[in-house]
């Protein structure tokens, strides 16, 4: 079947060894993620996870079931890409030895519309938010300048509208 | 209901108010607290020899009550020793407790002595775990445990519990509250899917049933029964489903898969509809999933959302609880339905009898597995209890030892566990002891878990262990034969304890018989002794089990002599 990418928006529980429950898990059952990103929500007790992997769709709706078999998961849910915003937030650091690159690199930026955000004698950094394809260019244009280190988040997704992991009816789970 | 209290006394107190009336253990030192205070109850306890043992009873106790069963360890090696009876458990779907000791929080991630992640370790083998902080927190988790252990779709659960929780006083509240979100309650089906099924199953002409662990977990046999009959429907079962169907029913074909019987594995592949229900598709059962009931419509029932399309895609599938939704199919088809049951009576016939010709030149021994086995169900009462190993010896009482009431049949099914039968006997046999329980063994898998003699007899739990007895680690020596060119790789076991002597040794009866007629007479005086016997009897070590489907194999493409 045909691979693709998809978002797993889902909410876990607050408890502690929980990410590494779904971790565990997820390499258990073989499935190869791109990336996880995972912080806080509007409730205390629960925290948001957000996968991205590539695979095909029967693929990705086991995995969907065995996040909810696990009991400290709240709801895990394959979210609708034209109907979700899904952004990954990266900070690039370039080495800029002279003015000319440094312009350069200033100009680059702000064709991404992203921000700088620090600057040393040699250095400077980029702040960058947008689909991981538009962090992959920007990437890809830094490496040309000289790159020295990045660090990406993951993606983190919502849907768009009224639907929420939230609000709507728990998934099919049993104790 | 508030009390001050030491977390281990807690624990005990919350163990009482799930009902547990037996723990399967060994101590050692970050479990002691809980030891003493298990003097001032009213729990039996049983004491292993060896921890995999404690988890392996408490299956087998759960599997032959339907009870959650426990078991309990101290930190470090002791808790390790319980991985293979968890992961066992996990496999089958068998709900048990597992309770271990841990170094003191202030020990924990120093390496300290007898430290180790249990929690960590168990994770990918247990349904849920804990690790307990305060000894305010055990009624809770003790509810939890017993709670996610026994619903929905059942499984270990493991306790890990630092030494100075189990030492510390705290107000402790019994009226906990369960420490997992309340579920989406699965065991109701849709009725819209329920209706899809029986419609599917009233135009059928080849229907067939295939009955997995699920229906004697919820307890389904009685409409399971009804819905076949009413169908007349033949009904194949895994090996986690024997028993679920008694196998001296007309209707009844055995199991199916990798030696499953040709009659069962020919119908299945044979049928238009496939009603199969609480089991998984699993490769010993399908053999090559894509290719198992290729042609049929399958309507899949299970009570775990995960297995929808994990291993099989279906036409129909329905999350519930087996009971209700073969009731509400039946309660549809009731009245309306008038198959012609001598046509499926008929074919069963016909294929049966293709076996009986095929293999009835197996013959000519005076001591073959098929033999006794069938000699020991004529001599055993209806609802006794086998247990097997893991091996030959498991497949031949697949095959041959018939079974007829449910929780009558105990194997590791998904594991495969080699010295599983006889803890699990003795296990079953706590749970049930006005029933005979017989661990049919190989010699291989005997030895593995043998010390669990001295358990039997000191605590006297009576319980038969037939050793099937060919000098070699059977199965594997099979397909030595069959794939690798009969290049006995590390199949001869050389020189084995005499299982006589070594009965003696334990305080046991031990006999080696050469005779069907002595193997009857043996087994008879066992029954009645209440003395743990081992009956070593001598097999051919060639001899293989067949019918065998080959790896990769159709499931209809079986080798049968």
């Amino acid at each position: 079947m045909e691979q693709e990418t998809f978002i797993i928006g889902t909410i876990v529980e607050n408890k502690p060894g929980v990410l590494h429950k779904v971790s565990n898990m997820l390499r258990r059952k073989g499935f190869n993620i791109d990336s996880i990103s995972v912080g806080p929500t509007e409730t205390s007790d629960w925290s948001r996870m957000t996968i991205t992997f590539r695979a095909d769709e029967a693929t990705a709706r086991q995995l969907v079931r065995q996040m909810e078999k696990l009991l400290d998961v709240v709801r895990a849910k394959i979210l609708d890409q034209s109907m979700s915003v899904a952004r990954e937030l990266a900070l690039v650091k370039l080495r800029v030895e002279d003015t000319r690159a440094r312009s350069d690199a200033i100009n680059y930026a702000n064709v991404f519309r992203s921000r700088v955000v620090d600057v040393s004698p040699n250095t400077l950094m980029v702040e960058i938010t947008g689909t991981p394809d538009k962090i992959d260019a920007f990437i890809q244009l830094a490496r040309g300048l000289g790159l020295v280190e990045i660090s990406r988040t993951g993606v983190t997704a919502l849907e768009r509208g009224l639907n929420a992991l939230n609000s709507e009816k728990e998934g099919a789970q049993n104790g | 209901m508030i009390a001050k209290m030491e977390g281990c006394r807690a624990l005990i107190r919350a163990l009482e108010s799930e009902s547990v009336s037996v723990i399967f253990g060994l101590p050692g030192g970050a479990i002691m607290p809980v030891y003493d205070a298990l003097l001032d109850s009213g729990m039996r306890h049983i004491l292993v020899r060896h921890e995999q043992s404690a988890a392996h009873m408490a299956d087998g106790y759960a599997r032959a009550s339907g009870k959650v069963g426990v078991c309990m360890a101290t930190s470090g090696p002791g808790a390790t020793n319980l991985v293979t009876g968890i992961a066992n458990a996990y496999m089958d779907s068998s709900p048990i407790v597992a309770i271990t000791g841990q170094v003191p929080t202030s020990l924990i991630g120093r390496d300290s002595f007898q430290e180790t992640d249990i929690v960590g370790i168990t994770t990918p083998i247990s349904k849920y775990n804990f690790q307990v902080k305060h000894a305010s927190e055990i009624p809770a988790v003790v509810r939890t445990a017993f709670y996610v252990a026994s619903n929905g779709r059942p499984g270990p659960v493991l306790i890990d519990i630092p030494k100075n929780v189990q030492t510390e006083t705290s107000e402790v509240d019994f009226n906990s509250q369960l420490l997992v979100r309340a579920r989406r309650n699965n065991s109701d089906p849709d009725p819209v899917l329920v209706k899809k099924a029986a419609e599917a199953l009233a135009t059928a002409e080849r229907p067939f049933i295939l009955s997995g662990g699920g229906v004697r977990i919820s307890n389904a046999y009685e409409e399971l029964r009804a819905l076949s009959e009413l169908l007349s429907a033949p009904v194949g079962t895994s090996l986690m489903g024997k028993g679920c169907f008694p196998e001296d029913h007309p209707l009844s074909l055995g199991m199916v898969g990798m030696h499953g019987t040709v009659e069962a594995n020919k119908l299945v592949q044979e049928a238009d509809v496939l009603l199969a229900v609480g089991m998984r598709f699993s490769d010993r059962t399908t053999s090559r999933p894509d290719d198992f009931c290729r042609d049929a419509r399958i309507i899949h029932l299970d009570i775990d959302p995960s297995e929808i399309e994990k291993n099989k895609e279906v036409n129909i599938f329905i999350v519930g609880d087996a009971k209700k939704t073969l009731k509400g199919i039946y309660e549809l088809l009731a009245g309306q339905l008038a198959r012609n049951v001598r046509s499926s009576l008929e074919r069963i016939k016909e294929v049966k009898g293709l076996l009986t010709q095929q293999i009835s030149s197996n013959g000519g021994k005076e001591l073959t597995p098929c033999k006794v086995l069938k000699e020991a169900r004529k001599v055993l009462p209806r609802d006794a209890i086998v247990t097997t190993e893991v091996g030959q010896n498991q497949m031949w009482a697949a095959a041959y030892w018939r079974t007829y009431i449910p929780r009558t049949f105990i194997t590791s099914g998904g594991l495969g566990t080699m010295g599983f039968g006889f803890p699990a006997a003795l296990g079953a046999k706590v749970a049930r002891p006005e029933a005979v329980v017989v661990d049919v063994a190989g010699d291989g898998s005997f030895l593995m878990t043998e010390n669990c003699l001295a358990t039997s007899i000191s605590e006297n739990i009576p319980v038969i262990v037939i050793v099937l007895n060919n000098g070699m680690l059977g199965m594997v020596a099979q397909w030595q034969r069959m794939f690798y060119k009969g290049r006995y790789s590390a199949t001869r076991l050389g020189r084995s304890p005499d299982f006589v002597e070594l009965a003696r040794a334990y305080g046991a009866h031990g006999e080696r018989v050469e005779s069907l007629n002595q193997f009857s007479n043996v087994l008879r005086r066992a029954i009645s002794s209440d003395t743990t016997t081992i009956i070593d009897v001598p097999i051919d070590p060639e001899e293989n089990v067949l019918p065998m489907v080959p790896p990769g194999k159709g499931i209809d493409e079986m080798i049968v002599a």
